[in-house]
Order: C-alpha cells, then structure tokens, then sequence
C-alpha cells in the first residue's frame, strides 16, 4: 500500500509524459487524477493505521548503492511524520490535479501540465518518505526540478522562462549547503541512514570537526548546512527571492508546489532532523532568527504589492518564516501543525486568486479590480474562509496554529524567542492586513475594468468543488487536530518521529502562557482588518496618501527591500563581468588564440616556410641532402657516439 | 650452384620472363602493350608462388637470403607492381604512350628491388638497389615529350646517382673499417660494441642513400617534384613497391649487420623519422596539386614506418610490415582515384577538381573517402590499425616522445586528408568528371577500398604473417 501512496503518481506521470499523445487530454486527466486521487485515499488509511493505530513502518525496496561503508537503500520511512505529510501532499495535489482541468481547460498542452504536477507529487512523496538523506535528496532535486517545469510551463514567456532559471539557480545555492551536509554527515557518522545518524546524535553531541586550522562543531556545522538546504526550497530571507517570480507558473502550480507543499520541504527536513538540530543550539537560533526575520520581512512586502499572486506568495514566504521560528525554538510539532493547517486554507488562497483570475480572463494586478463580488460570489465567500483562516481569526484553522506558534515563542523565554515574538505579532498584523487589502482591492469598490468586469463569469464546478474541499480543511483543520497534534499528549501523536530534548521545555509550556499572549494575536488580526477597512473601504484616499507622505518607505517595500537590486548587484553582475572577461579574455583570447586559433594559425605559416624550401631546383635539394648527412656526421663526431 | 639457383628461382623467373616480353614485344610492336602487360602481371603473380614455395636459406657465397621477412616483402612488392601495372594502361592509352616497355621496365625494377629484400651482403644491396632506380628513371621520363616528365627523370636521375655515390662511399667506408662487405660478417665483427667512428660514418652515408630511396627527410626533396612529373600511374608505382623494399632494406641493414649498434643508429632514425612525420604533415597543408599532396603524404607514412624501426625489435619490425601491407593497399587506391580524375579535355591533377564529387560520382567519392580517412588513421579503417602497430611498438621500446610526435603530426596530417573529404561531401560541385572505362583501375580501386574497409575484420594472416616474418629477422 505504502509503495503505492509513492508510485502511483510515477506511474500515471509517465503515462500523461510519454503517450499523452495517444490518450488525448482527457485521458491524460483521467489517468492522473485518478492515480493522484487513489494516493491521497491510500494516505488518509495510511494516516489512521501509522497515527491512530500506532504502527510505524519501513518498506524496503531494494539496496540503491552499495560501495564499501556507503550503503544506501530505497526504503519507505512511514512514521507518523511521514504520514501527515502524506496527507497534505495527497490531498492538495489531488484537489490541485482535479481544479487543473478547469483551469487549464483552454492551454493546449493538458497533458503535458497533468504529468510535470504527477511527476512533481511523486519527487515529493519520495521526499517525505525518504529513509536517508540521500534519497531525500533525490525528492528534493526532484521536486526542484518540477518545480522548475511547471514555472517555465509556458516556456514561450520569456518571463516565465527567466523565472524558472532564477528558482533553479537560487535554489543550487540551498542545495550546494545541503548536498554539503550530507556529506559531512557521512564523514561524521559513517551513515546516511537517518535510524543511524539520529541514534548517534547524541553523542555526537559538542564534538567537532578540525577544519583547516578551526575546530568547528560538529552538530552546528552540519544542522546549519542542512538549514541551508531549507532556506533555499523554504524561500527563507536571503534566499526567498525566487518565490514571487515563480508565480509566472500556472496558479494551480502556485498552489500545490509554491505554497502548500515544495515550500514547506525545509520545515518538513527540519522537523525530520529534530534529532540532529536539539544538538545543535546554534542552529536552532539561527533557525528562529531567520525564520522570524523572514515572517516580518515578507509581511511588510506583501503590504504594497499589485499583483494579486505576489501578495499570496509573499504570504507564503511570511508564514514560512512561521514555521521555522516554531521548529528553532524546539516546537516541531507546532510547526508541522501550523504547516498542515497552511497548505489548506494556503492552497484555498491561491486557488480561489485563481478562480478569480480565470474570471478576469488572466488579469492579475488588482488594481484592474474590484467590485467582483457580486460577479463570483462562491470564489467570494471561498476567499473570505482563506483569508480568515489565515488572519488566525478564531476558530479558523489558522487561529489555532498561528497562536500556538507565537506562543511557543513567548514560551521559549529566551533572547531569539522574544524577538520571534514580536516579529511574529508584528507580521500577524500585516497579515491581516494585506489579507483584506486583496480582499477589498478585488472583491468591493467600484469596478476599474469595465471591459473585464462585464464578462467576468463564475468558474465552473470542477475548479469550485475542490476549493470546498480545501475550505472544508481551512475551517476544520485546526479545531480538529489542535489538540492531537500540539496537546500535552502531543508524544502519543507523533511517537519517535519528532524528538525533542529533555531540556526544551516548550512543547509543555507553551499552554501556560499570560492570557495577553494568547489574546494578542487575535487582537493583532483584528487590528489589521480594521485598518485595511478603514484604508480601502472608508476613506480610499489614505493609501496614496500613505505612499506619497513616505514615499522612500513606500518604493523600499515596493522594491522588496531592494534584494533583487542587491543581487544584481552584488553577485549577477560582477558573475556577468567576470563571465564575459573569461569568455572574450580568457577563452576567446587565450584559449582559442593559443590553442585552436594559434595552432592553426602556427600550422599555416610553417607550412608556407616548408612549402618554400621546395624550390625545385636539384643543387637546392642536392645540398639538403649533404647538409643533412653532414649534420648526422657532425653529431656523431660532437657527442663521440 | 644449382641450390642457389634455386633459391633464386622468382627473382630469375621474372628476369627470364621479362626478357621474353621485350623480345616478344620489340617483334610484336606496339599494339602488343596490352598482351605484355597482362603477360607481366601472370609473371608477377608466378612470381608469388615461386617466392612462397622458397626455404629459408642463404645462397650465392651469403649474399643472396631467403627468409620469410624477405618473402613477406617480395610479396608486397610483387602485389604492389601488378597492380601498378593494372592500373595503367587506361592512362597510358589516353596519353598516347601505350609502349610496351613499361611492364617491362616495372618488372625489372621488381627483380631489383626483390634482390634488395634478399641483399645479404652489401655489393648486392647496391646492386639490387641500382637495378630498381634505373627502371624507375626511366619510367619517370617515360612520356618523353612531356617537359614536366623529362625533367622529373632527369631531376631522380640525378639526385638518386648522388645518393647512390653516398651509399657506395658509406659502403666502402664500412668495409674499410669493418673489413667485410658480408651482412654476417659485419655482425660478428660489429657484435662487441666499441665501434670505429669510420664505420658509424660509413653508417650515415649508408643511411642517406636509403633514407633517399625511401624519400626520407632530409633526403625527401626530389620526391615532390618527380611524384608530380611523373606520369601518374608510374607515381603510383613509386609510391608503393619501392617503398616497401627500401624501408624492408632499411631494417635488414640495420637490424642484421648493424644490430649491435642500435643505441647508435636509432639517435638518427629517430631525427629522420621525426623529420619525414613533421614534414609529411605540414608541408602537404600548402599543396594544390594532388600527387605533391600524395607525394608529402608518403614521406610522412615513411616515418610513422620509421618509428618501427627505430623501436628495433620485433615487435618494432612486425608493426613496420602491418604498415607497408596496409600502406600499400591505401596509396594503390588514393591513385585509383586519381586516375578516375578525368575530364573530356585531359586528366586533372588540381585537388580542387574533387569539389562535391559526392554530388556528382558518389561512389567514386565513397571510395577516396575511405582513402583519405584510413591515410588519416581514423578507426576502424586499415590505416588506423597501420598507426596503432607502429606507435605501439614505439611506447613497448619506451620512445615516447616518438610516439607523442607520432600523434600529433598524424593529427595535423588529418588536416589535409579531411580536408579532400570536405571538399567532396560538402563544397559545390566542380565540372563532373568523365565517366571511367578502364576496367583495371575499377577492379584495383574497389579491391583496395575493400580491403582498407574491412581489414580490421580479418587482419589475422596480414599480422601473422608480419609476425613470422619479423621472428625470422630478430630471432
């Protein structure tokens, strides 16, 4: 059962890939959805066998590589971990597979799309199950290069093919630390096997590592290389900088890959390797700076954006940093929780941006909305329930997950967990806000595009049944597994699969927090709401004025913090120098002026001197001939034979 | 007596033979051409018999060896003259010199360059030796109202009665040193080391008169003037048999009488080969002729074959004849095609006259492509495993600063090999060439295109017999 859950998706991808042709679109769709749907049912038997019935497994499939000490297998790792991940895989890639049919109902190229999302939950399943860091790695290239497909799917963009070059390449920058990290952790423990690496952890514990002339931490160095590895999938600050541009993809892809499950790879590897990161107490600061950073950081870009898609994904990028400020303070299970409830009510968002967007015939920016309620009141009410759950209003899945999170930072009561605090509340407010600011800019006001406006039409029920099903989540998600999942029996949920070490007392504590704690996040949500009201709906001269009266702020977030221009910068632009000197300097110079170019050039003039020597006349070529026995006897002579 | 004889029989049988055509044709006049030259070919191929149905002996007070190195040679030699002869009679034909001395005069050569082979003492090296350039003087003037002809007869005549003179006073110098002219005296006498500086000169003199015959550098210069004026099917003679029996000779000389000075000679083998390789390869870049390119081109084969030699063991000498059996084949065929160059107004001898050839006799084409392609040395092909042998053999005796060189002038020469294949597959057509009706050079040409193809598939009795015959030299 289990290697099905994984294979499925394979299977039906290479079916969609390679006779796409012979199936026609609707087979293709058929053959998909169908694989995808019976994995996300398998999963959800899964889910109850692993977590209710408590029995964690490892499917072995075959040895992978064998040379010497290194060996690796492929094994199926489903513990209860796995089996949530599985869950929110499945279940968003199916509702993702189902709402693709009508999304992509016009592109010509169905089956195309329906293999690169199948192929794409496959890497992903393969990473979630993955039993070693090598195979894990293997899902993690995988679902990079899906990613990288499904970006560039509309490959006659040139935008969207600038976009999926710039997600591959940030990402190799993740990947080189991560690549690294399983290195060292093979030079540390002779293993990548997690069972291996994770029982040793422990003791290796403080050790360290002589490098050049340092002596560096063992545990630190390789959880940090890893989080590396995170950052880039998790579009962590500084390496977020892909996640907005890959919204040039199809929003289907957004949703699935961008938002509820690629993205979340790194929360995921984190949680996975909550055995090695309690070791490494730097690590895990530098986990919930940057995560905390992050959250804040991507809130305040969210707040100035146009286009419907980069608010979601800023957002994405802001709840991100949620996550992982959770898992730095030793709060895996929150983290995890919180990723559960996000990729419903994340994907709900994103989709729903989606269904409005089919509405305005591809029109994205909002301020080409407005006034779309009465138009599309399902997609209306759907993104309200998104929005809602994201703010962390009460009751909505976010509001259990968002609290937990900024109270286990509160609780965590050191220097780092207090800054994720505040950075945390400080985003929540955001949230709240730039969450309405779409809401308002899109649904109310008078309508900017009459053209569009007129025609904007309701999407049809195979793209609006799987949004209830997301909504379904989004509303349900939190208030169900709140408790199971990030209650005082939070151990008996996740088993072995999560550790957390004696002293990091959060996962008790954080229930006992002030009662301001608990309440400032609803306050902060309640707060953005209201001022987004009172900006957008109230008194719509505010935000321009806003924006004119601080105008440096506004460009600064406008620009993203400028990151872009950094890199540009600071690495393309100097790689681009240093490239082209090489290229005209070094190559076309050096290299082919001595090597090809030269030689050829060499061979030339020798030959029109040797050509010369042919004067043809016989005294030329009668002296040649004693000059060259001459020279032959003169050499014996000189060196006395 | 009559065991020398009998040793002797194929070289007597041709001479018999050749003196029977002659007579036969002086009475039948010209129009027996045809007759004679078929007459010569079934001699030659007697010839082969007689040479493998020989014993190992030595005859004629030791100046006369039969050996299977000799044999393997004669063999080649005798192959390579048939089918020079085969080839030209279209040729002749069309010149208006259809004369029936010209098989004749090949024959003779054959006979000295056989004894050449065979040379088991030094008066008979020079005799052989003389008897094989006279034919060939002769046959390079052979279209006497030619210019170009005549004085590519006159221009071998007179370098090659230099080269001669050399040989003679090398000769001479060895024997006043040495005091014997007998191969295996010369051995004996040679054996111990501590060789008088008069017999390492003499060595030179020697060296320069083969290195000529075998157009060497720097002895080489004649051979692109007379490859050009000659007319073509007696270049294509040139190119093979005497190519075969002067580097056969070559290492006779040096690895028998001489073989106790190997770390002597082999320092200016080594600059020869050297030489003729960095030669061959560049030089013929500039040509636009094609026979000077062919002409350039054997120089440089001769030093990849002098690199065998320089290797001086048997493994060395087996490589050398692998290449001169495979040698052979490549150049008979590249001038197969040269011959097939004809146009309604003459021959044609300018490489760009081969320009789209595919386009317009794809066979034709097909064939010199395999041609230039083995010359280069590209697997599969013959030439490939011609190269491989020698460079082998070279790395096994630890030259390999030889063998680099080897390499990278076999790199530059594929230049101008590639080039031709360019020019036929890829350049806009030239005016077609006429159509060929001479059924020798078809046979020739297709026979060694096959062979050139498809030697790598069955090159076992070629690199046996190469073996046997290099065993029987350096036992």
């Amino acid at each position: 059962m289990y290697a099905a859950i994984v294979f499925l998706p394979l299977i039906a991808a290479i079916v969609a890939g390679l006779f796409g042709r012979f199936l026609g679109d609707r087979g293709s769709q058929i053959v998909t959805c169908g694989a995808v749907i019976t994995s996300a049912l398998l999963s959800i038997v899964a889910f109850f066998k692993v977590v209710i019935g408590h029995q964690p497994t490892t499917v072995m499939l075959f040895d992978w590589i064998v040379a010497g000490d290194l060996q690796i297998a492929w094994a199926l790792r489903i513990d209860q971990l796995t089996s949530v991940m599985l869950i929110v895989v499945n279940v968003v890639s199916a509702v993702v597979h189902v709402y693709s049919v009508g999304y992509m109902a016009e592109d010509p190229h169905k089956p195309r799309f329906m293999a690169y999302l199948s192929l794409f939950t496959f890497a992903m399943l393969m990473l979630v199950t993955a039993d070693n860091f090598v195979q894990m790695y293997f899902g993690w290239e995988g679902v990079g290069l899906a990613s990288y497909l499904l970006i560039g799917f509309w490959y006659e963009r040139p935008s969207a093919n600038a976009a999926a070059i710039k997600a591959f390449v940030v990402n190799r920058v993740g990947d080189f630390g991560f690549a690294l990290g399983i290195f060292g952790v093979y030079l540390a423990f002779g293993s990548v096997d997690f069972a291996t690496v994770f029982k040793a952890s422990p003791d290796m514990a403080g050790k360290t590592f002589h490098f050049l002339s340092w002596d560096v931490d063992i545990m630190n160095t390789l959880c940090l290389l890893l989080f590396l590895g995170a950052m880039g999938k998790s579009a962590q600050v500084p390496l977020h900088t892909w996640l907005p541009d890959a919204m040039e993809g199809p929003t289907p892809v957004s949703a699935l890959i961008h938002a509820a499950t690629m993205v979340t790879a790194g929360v995921f590897m984190v949680a996975r390797c909550s055995p090695m990161f309690e070791m490494a107490p730097f690590a895990l600061n530098v986990v919930a700076a940057v995560g905390a950073f992050t959250a804040f950081f991507a809130a305040t870009i969210g707040l100035v954006q146009n286009d419907i898609k980069r608010v979601i994904a800023y957002s994405t990028c802001s709840q991100l940093g949620y996550m992982f400020f959770a898992a730095g303070v030793s709060a895996y299970p929150v983290a995890i929780f919180h990723l559960f409830t996000h990729a419903f009510f994340k994907a709900l968002l994103f989709l729903g941006a989606g269904s409005v967007i089919h509405a305005m015939h591809h029109e994205q920016d909002m301020r080409h909305m407005g006034g779309l309620w009465s138009k599309i009141r399902q997609t209306y009410v759907l993104m309200w329930i998104g929005s809602l759950a994201l703010a962390g209003v009460p009751f909505f899945a976010g509001y259990y997950s968002k609290d937990a999170i900024l109270e286990s930072a509160f609780a965590a009561n050191s220097g780092v967990g207090d800054f994720a605090f505040a950075m945390g509340l400080a985003a929540a407010v955001l949230t709240a806000f730039y969450s309405w600011r779409l809401i308002f800019m899109t649904f109310h006001g008078h309508p900017h595009d009459h053209h569009h406006f007129e025609a904007a039409h309701e999407s049809p029920p195979v793209m609006l049944i799987p949004l209830y099903v997301l909504a379904a989540g989004a509303v349900l998600a939190g208030i169900v597994f709140a408790g199971m999942m990030t209650g005082h029996h939070w151990q008996e949920f996740w088993g072995s699969s999560i550790y957390v070490a004696e002293n990091h007392k959060v996962m008790a504590t954080f229930h006992d927090v002030p009662l301001w704690v608990k309440l400032a996040p609803v306050a902060a949500g309640v707060l953005g709401i209201a001022v987004a009201y009172w900006m957008y709906i109230r008194d719509r001269r505010v935000p321009a004025g806003l924006a004119a009266r601080n105008e440096p702020l506004y460009r600064f977030l406008l620009n993203k913090w400028y990151f872009d221009e950094l890199y540009d910068w600071a690495l393309v632009r100097p790689a681009m120098r240093l490239g082209r000197l090489l290229w005209k300097g070094g190559d076309g110079r050096v290299i082919d002026g001595l090597g090809p170019d030269g030689v050829s050039a060499t061979v030339i003039r020798v030959t029109r001197r040797v050509v010369l020597l042919q004067t043809g006349y016989v005294y030329h070529y009668a002296f040649a001939m004693l000059i060259g026995v001459a020279a032959f006897v003169t050499w014996y002579f000189a060196v006395g034979h | 007596m009559i065991a020398d004889i009998a040793l002797a029989l194929p070289e007597i049988f041709l001479a018999v033979a050749a003196m029977v055509l002659l007579v036969f044709g002086v009475y039948a006049g010209e129009k027996s051409t045809r007759f004679v030259a078929t007459a010569a070919i079934v001699a030659l191929a007697a010839a082969i018999v007689l040479v493998l149905g020989r014993q190992a002996a030595t005859g004629f007070g030791g100046m006369f060896v039969v050996d299977a190195f000799g044999s393997f040679a004669k063999i080649l030699i005798l192959v390579g003259t048939g089918l020079a002869i085969a080839m030209s009679l279209g040729y002749l034909r069309d010149q208006g010199i259809e004369r029936f001395e010209f098989p004749v005069l090949l024959m003779l050569s054959t006979i000295g360059m056989m004894i050449m082979v065979s040379a088991g003492d030094l008066i008979a090296l020079y005799l052989g030796l003389e008897l094989q350039s006279l034919a060939i003087y002769v046959c390079a003037a052979f279209k006497r109202d030619s210019t170009r002809s005549t004085e590519a007869g006159l221009k071998y005549f007179v370098l090659g009665a230099l080269s001669s003179g050399m040989l003679l006073y090398g000769a001479s110098l060895v024997y006043g040193f040495a005091g014997t002219t007998s191969f295996a005296g010369l051995a004996q006498v040679l054996q111990g080391g501590g060789t008088p500086i008069g017999v390492l000169v003499g060595l030179v003199f020697i060296a320069a008169g083969i290195a000529f015959k075998c157009s060497a550098a720097p002895f080489h210069m004649w051979t692109p003037d007379v490859y050009e004026g000659a007319p073509t099917p007696v270049t294509s003679f040139m190119a093979a048999a005497p190519k075969v029996a002067a580097i056969a000779l070559f290492m006779r000389v040096f690895l028998v009488p001489f073989g106790g000075m190997v770390e002597e000679w082999r320092q200016i083998i080594v600059v020869i080969a050297v030489l003729s390789m960095v030669l061959g390869a560049f030089a013929a870049i500039g040509q636009s002729n094609i026979k000077r390119l062919m002409a350039y081109s054997s120089i440089g084969h001769v030093g990849y074959a002098l690199i065998g030699l320089a290797a001086a063991n048997q493994e060395g000498v087996r490589g050398v004849l692998i290449y001169l059996a495979i040698y052979l084949a490549m150049n008979v065929g590249t001038f197969g095609v040269i011959l097939c160059m004809r146009r309604a107004t003459g021959y044609s001898e300018e490489i760009s006259d081969l320009a789209g050839l595919a386009r317009t006799r794809p066979g034709l084409a097909a064939a010199m492509a395999v041609f230039m392609f083995s010359l280069a040395g590209v697997p599969p092909l013959a030439g490939f495993f011609g190269k491989f042998y020698v460079f082998m053999a070279a790395v096994n005796a630890g030259l390999y600063v030889l063998a680099v060189i080897g390499v990278v002038t076999s790199v530059v020469g594929a230049y101008y090999y590639l080039r031709i294949v360019k020019l036929m597959y890829f350049d806009a057509p030239a005016e077609p060439f006429a159509a060929n009706t001479d059924r020798g050079v078809g046979v020739v040409t297709v026979a060694a295109g096959l062979f050139t193809l498809f030697f790598f598939v069955y090159p076992a009795p070629i690199v046996a017999g190469a073996q046997i015959a290099a065993r029987a030299l350096l036992p």
